[in-house]
């Protein structure tokens, strides 16, 4: 699977309260949390970003709280993949079950910059540039774990399965 | 070669005879837990996926405390569905307002969670239970959901890192202090998908609710877990209020750990982690005359009895500073009613400090103690992000209930020192 997007760089560090701060958490309605994705990182984000944009930052992105919140914010905001030097251990297990790709890539989160545009192969674990014909090598996402996000997250993943074994 | 405690509670939960680091397991789970803000999606969850019974009532707690007492119609909503859901499948573990707590305050004090278990709970601070030896972390609305379902989730067995404190204790640091100076030194990821034992002698003489806070406190380093080797110190805890039966697990002299880290805690002073990092610990006395709007005493780091004496020692025929709001908030409605009978209330009223019912309230920027624009607080709480407590240019410095208490006096963040 292969996706193309334009990069938003944020650095090291990047908290749950900053991917959506605690007091919108009165509701989980994608929608209403997308409006309010990243504000207190970047309070235009929310604005800036358009369906296909991808997410780049340094170490230990989705640090802090376990709130699914997070992932479904970045999701809805119409994310299609966070890339990151590594990410914290539970916002690295709730994207996967929300459906939410990420891409663990050292190299490239250190060199990508606001407005790139690339352009992800996620079988083969390579991000490409376009904009400064550079490539970079990334962890890559076994197909079963692309069913997964393709699916919306683990539940719709896990009836799916059922339903096609009955 | 021989393991660690969390190997040996993940290997008897995964029914096998040793794990290694690194490895895939599927493990029963004893008890799990969710709140007002993670169980609205995990109760979705589980609907969405058609499950129509939880595995075992007696061993999920739903929490409503983060935003209670509800703090708009929507929290209101939020908690009516746990209400409901609870009421649905008949769960004898639901809290009401007027009968519930902090969830990692509660669970214990209600013998709940005991040692060596698993426990897996939708909020990060589910560390905590490491306190009492059992193996505690936090997941995600919907890996609990599947847990209601099924008694089971999976892990990757952590790597362990070691921690060693030894020496002498000086005058006011306390357990909270260890982990802020701790968390200095290796960094908000410096034991990224780790378990962090809490070992050594110091660690041995601490009371319960300082392990509780220290285990808390497991996280803020990126930690799965964090975890204190049960002793007589825990015995003398759990065996007046088990609800179950429980297990005391030990490390093996000869178990791996990825790194061994030693700390002479005679040279460590109280600690102070300023905005925006609870990695940014300095010892209080060097950061010279910061003035302060507001101090927070409470949430599931240092809202247990001991951390309202520390405060009420401290506050003793004082008064808050001119300016300074001092909010205290015991953590459970029995801490509650024991600070009440043991006097310390009439010390916080005389001191000019708000009581407030059990909340996480402030500590997440909920409700209760919202900072302005601009606003600095002192705060006993685990997390000091951006926006944390409020509007996203106010500041939050984490402390523990001694040094909050001696910088609401003071009206400037301060040491209990310079009231002595």
């Amino acid at each position: 699977m292969k996706l193309s997007g334009k990069a938003w760089k944020f650095g090291t560090d990047i908290d749950t309260d900053a991917i959506i701060p605690a007091r919108y958490l009165n509701t989980s309605d994608p929608k209403e949390l997308a409006k309010h994705c990243m504000e207190d990182a970047d309070p235009e984000f929310p604005q800036k970003v358009s369906p296909g944009d991808i997410i780049v930052a340094e170490t230990n992105f989705g640090c802090g709280s376990s709130r699914e919140h997070a992932p479904i914010a970045i999701k809805a905001a119409g994310v299609s993949c966070v890339v990151a030097a590594s990410f914290a251990r539970i916002f690295y297990r709730n994207a996967f079950n929300m459906g939410l790709l990420i891409l663990e890539s050292p190299e490239a989160s250190t060199d990508i910059v606001t407005g790139d545009e690339l352009e992800i192969d996620l079988t083969a674990g390579t991000i490409f540039n376009k904009s400064r014909n550079l490539h970079y090598k990334a962890q890559p996402v076994p197909v079963f774990m692309q069913e997964l996000v393709a699916a919306g997250g683990l539940i719709p993943y896990v009836m799916k399965r059922l339903s096609s074994s009955e | 070669m021989g393991m660690t405690i969390t190997e040996k509670i993940l290997a008897d939960h995964a029914g096998l005879d040793r794990v290694e680091p690194g490895e895939l397991i599927e493990v029963d789970v004893d008890f799990s837990l969710a709140n007002d803000i993670t169980a609205p999606i995990a109760i979705d969850r589980f609907r969405q996926a058609g499950a129509e019974k939880i595995y075992d009532a007696e061993r999920v707690a739903l929490v409503p405390d983060h935003f209670v007492p509800n703090k708009d119609i929507e929290s209101a909503a939020q908690c009516q569905l746990l209400r409901e859901f609870a009421a649905e499948h008949k769960l004898p573990h639901f809290f009401e307002v007027g009968r519930m707590g902090i969830e990692h305050a509660l669970l214990p004090e209600q013998g709940l969670v005991l040692p060596g278990d698993v426990v897996v709970g939708a909020d990060s601070h589910t560390c905590t239970y490491g306190g009492l030896g059992a193996f505690a972390t936090g997941v995600g609305s919907t890996d609990l959901a599947a847990v209601m379902i099924t008694g089971r989730t999976w892990f990757r067995v952590p790597q362990s890192m070691k921690f060693v404190y030894h020496g002498n204790l000086r005058p006011w640091v306390t357990g909270k202090d260890l982990i802020l100076y701790t968390i200095g030194q290796i960094g908000v990821d410096g034991a990224r998908y780790r378990a962090m034992e809490l070992t050594g002698p110091v660690i041995a003489e601490l009371s319960m609710d300082q392990r509780l806070t220290m285990a808390n406190m497991a996280i803020e380093a990126g930690a799965k877990n964090g975890i204190i080797a049960p002793d007589e110190c825990t015995r003398a805890f759990v065996e007046k209020r088990a609800q179950r039966t429980y297990k005391f697990y030990q490390s093996d002299d000869d178990a791996l750990y990825e790194q061994i880290i030693s700390y002479d805690v005679s040279k460590i002073e109280p600690q102070v982690a300023l905005p925006h990092s609870p990695a940014n610990s300095q010892p209080v006395s060097s950061l010279g005359k910061i003035p302060i709007d507001q101090v927070v005493i409470g949430s599931c780091t240092n809202g247990r009895l001991e951390d309202l004496r520390a405060a009420a020692e401290i506050l003793k025929d004082r008064r808050i500073a001119p300016g300074v709001r001092c909010l205290i908030i015991p953590a459970t409605q029995a801490i509650y009613r024991q600070a009440m009978d043991e006097g310390l209330f009439a010390i916080f009223l005389e001191a000019e400090a708000a009581i407030s019912t059990p909340t996480c309230g402030p500590c997440l920027g909920g409700h209760m103690g919202i900072l302005a624009a601009g606003e600095k607080a002192v705060a006993t709480t685990n997390r000091n992000f951006v926006g944390r407590m409020g509007h996203p240019e106010s500041e939050v410095y984490l402390a523990s209930p001694a040094v909050a208490a001696a910088s609401a006096v003071l009206g400037r963040i301060a040491s209990p020192e310079e009231l002595a």
